[in-house]
């Protein structure tokens, strides 16, 4: 597979080479390209279309429940760069979307007689909602840096008490235990992204209009988060969590890759804690807690390690599997009766994680790629 | 046109320019303890221009530590390493690369869960000269430069005839082909002196002629000094320049392959005094390696 042929070959029969044997490269870069094949376009485009969609077909609150999924996947890609790619193990994800959260309280909510806000443009607090824990992820990493294993559950564990307690004190922020506060205004110039509105002669309910918002972000920050998984740094945290001393050796500096890691992490983490809020309405501190850190590592267990696709199947399970409980519960024995409907939930939640730990530490995605293999293979599989 | 390039195409960097008679690495009484056992006791040699220098001995001589010591992963107690002119002590391994070393490990350290393209690419981490925000818009400068590099990984793959397993993760593949894909992510390195420790160990005959011509092959074409630890006799003896001889962490020989061969010191060490001595040697031998092992791969 070299490139002598690509300038001899035109574009018109090159493509025609491709559609019939589509591994065939003629150059490094189409081989290099996200979507390098033409099945993969077609379903890449066919899910967008549909998602799309969906927000015309759905009711508000399924509408308000999947931009929850793209909120959790914004932040399970962010945990998923660096648990699933860098191998450190971080239960302070939590920490990091609640430091996110009360950033953009603080520069784009609106100020009352408790309570602190700015009220400046999305465009601003936004951004900072990523900026501002990323600069503390960057402070924390060299200390994360240094242990690993138990000892850095340990660390980052601990990073989520000190929130918690921190986020309860800073009343004039976040609003104080059991009262809390709302999202920031997701205006930018005058455009309010949590408004009806009506866009080239459609009138859209406001639900809508976020959900297409936090859909577009989520493919953003997807495709970054790919494209540096797939380039010189994402091989780099690979190399640390596979043989750090070799990785070393390979001239991959150890504590500079793991600070990145966190940092980017971190930033992931603060942009759906910014958003997280807008969409649920009003949030307390007591939410980032500990379960909420294991929330973002059910996650990317459950959806997939080291993938972002796997990010964002994960955070469909997590939210949508408490609903699919509740809708199901009347029909199911047990349930209701014995254990309430909370109970199962958990129980469900905490019986996914121990499965996909043991029998597929893949994810749903690894399931996906074995089932695609198999019939690739047929009838020749095993 | 842009056809399969020779190695000295590929890998531009390897050159090295010393004043005439300079060695490009001296190590000088260089001491490593761990505790009571002394690993290194005061071992001093140095590796010209260009030079295939090999490092022979018992297991448990100390030669992986003298590896370990040149690339930062261990620090000597006592002596120098002097690379290029410039003092290796307290530099950390990533600087050594950075520097221009690069290695193959006794016992393989590639990254399992990546492609061979990938482990390569990651030889080549020091020179993709672009930041990680460039790399996530992977558009303009960094694209350019990933492909760039995937070509000279690619030139690479060609010499080293690992085509068809570009796309396989490594922890898949086999001993063999593991072997050499560990040889290429050092070439990817583009280094100026390269460190092979038992490059040929477990390998069947027509494995180690494959490794043995690749070795040949790379110093033609790059002209790269080596340091090479074997403990295939016949492969030493013909590839080496001059020979270094080790055993409990002394040098008790160097020279030309010829001298070494007839040297009484070695011949001593070699065959032992009685099958007492012998046993003792292999014994701490295994005792050691399951001990280095354990410390590399944490
Ligand atoms: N990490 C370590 N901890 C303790 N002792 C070690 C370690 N690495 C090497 N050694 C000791 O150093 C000596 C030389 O080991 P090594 O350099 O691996 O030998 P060789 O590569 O020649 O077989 C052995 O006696 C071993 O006990
Ligand atoms: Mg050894």
């Amino acid at each position: 597979m070299t490139e002598q042929n690509t300038k001899t070959i035109t574009p018109k029969a090159n493509r025609a080479t491709l559609r019939g044997r589509p591994e065939l490269y003629t150059e490094y870069a189409r081989d290099q390209a996200l979507l390098n094949t033409a099945s993969k376009k077609l379903w890449t485009g066919v899910l967008v279309a549909f998602t799309l969609l969906l927000p015309f077909l759905l009711g508000r609150d399924l509408v308000g429940l999947l931009t929850l999924v793209f909120i959790y996947a914004i932040g399970g890609i962010g945990l998923n760069l660096v648990t699933g790619y860098a191998g450190q193990v971080s239960l302070g994800h939590a920490f990091f979307v609640g430091l996110g959260a009360y950033t953009s309280m603080f520069f784009g909510g609106a100020p009352s007689m408790t309570l602190r806000g700015l009220e400046l443009d999305m465009l601003i607090w936004l951004p900072m909602a990523g900026i501002v824990p990323m600069l503390v992820g960057l402070l924390v990493a060299p200390l994360a840096a240094r242990v690993r294993g138990l000892y850095l559950a340990i660390l980052t564990l601990g990073l989520v008490f000190v929130g918690e307690h921190l986020f309860r004190e800073a009343r004039t922020i976040t609003g104080g235990p059991q009262v809390g506060r709302r999202g920031a205004i997701p205006e930018v110039l005058g455009f309010n992204f949590y408004e009806n509105q009506e866009i080239l002669g459609f009138a859209l309910r406001r639900e809508q209009i976020f959900y297409f918002f936090c859909f577009a972000l989520l493919v953003v920050m997807g495709v970054l988060a790919r494209n540096l998984a797939r380039s010189r740094m994402g091989r780099a945290f690979a190399a640390v969590r596979d043989r750090d001393i070799a990785a070393e050796v390979m001239g991959v500096p150890l504590l500079r890759t793991k600070v990145i890691a966190f940092g980017v992490s971190s930033f992931y983490a603060g942009i759906a804690g910014g958003l997280l809020p807008v969409a649920v309405g009003a949030i307390n501190p007591e939410r980032f807690n500990l379960l909420f850190s294991v929330e973002f590592l059910a996650i990317i267990l459950i959806g997939g390690v080291a993938t972002i696709s796997g990010s964002i199947i994960g955070a469909a399970f997590i939210v949508l599997l408490p609903r699919l409980v509740q809708v199901t519960a009347p029909y199911l024995p047990l349930i209701g009766e014995v254990v309430s409907v909370e109970i199962a939930q958990r129980m469900l939640f905490g019986a996914l994680i121990v499965v996909f730990l043991v029998l597929e530490p893949r994810g749903i995605y690894g399931m996906w790629l074995r089932m695609r293999n198999y019939w690739k293979a047929w009838p020749f599989s095993y | 046109m842009a056809m399969i390039r020779p190695l000295s195409e590929a890998l531009t960097g390897t050159t090295v320019e010393v004043p005439a008679g300079q060695p490009i690495l001296e190590v000088k009484d260089l001491a490593l303890r761990f505790g009571g056992t002394t690993a290194v006791g005061g071992v001093s040699f140095d590796v010209k221009p260009g030079e295939l220098f090999s490092i022979i001995g018992p297991n448990g001589a100390g030669k992986t530590s003298i590896f370990n010591c040149i690339s930062g992963v261990y620090r000597p107690q006592e002596g120098s390493i002097d690379f290029l002119g410039d003092s290796l002590l307290g530099v950390r391994p990533d600087a050594v690369a950075g520097r221009g070393i690069a290695r193959m490990f006794q016992n393989i350290e590639l990254f399992d869960n990546l492609t061979v393209l990938d482990n390569l690419m990651l030889g080549r981490h020091q020179h993709l000269d672009y930041g990680s925000f460039a790399g996530m818009l992977y558009v303009g400068k960094a694209k350019r430069i990933e492909l760039e590099n995937r070509r000279i990984v690619e030139d690479v793959i060609d010499f080293l005839e690992i085509e068809m397993f570009r796309k396989f993760p490594v922890g898949m593949l086999p001993y063999g082909v593991k072997k050499r894909v560990e040889l290429g992510r050092a070439l990817c390195m583009e280094p100026k002196l390269l460190l092979l420790d038992e490059p040929v160990a477990g390998m069947n005959v027509e494995e180690t002629e494959d490794m043995a011509r690749f070795i040949l092959d790379i110093r033609q074409e790059l002209g790269l000094a080596m340091i090479m630890v074997e403990h295939d006799m016949g492969l030493v003896m013909d590839l080496a320049d001059r020979i270094m001889v080790l055993d409990f962490g002394k040098r008790i020989s160097i020279g030309d392959p010829e001298s070494v061969q007839n040297d009484p010191a070695v011949i001593k060490a070699y065959l032992g005094e009685g099958d007492e001595g012998e046993a003792d040697g292999e014994d701490l031998g295994a005792r050691t390696e399951a001990l280095a092992t354990e410390e590399v791969s944490s």
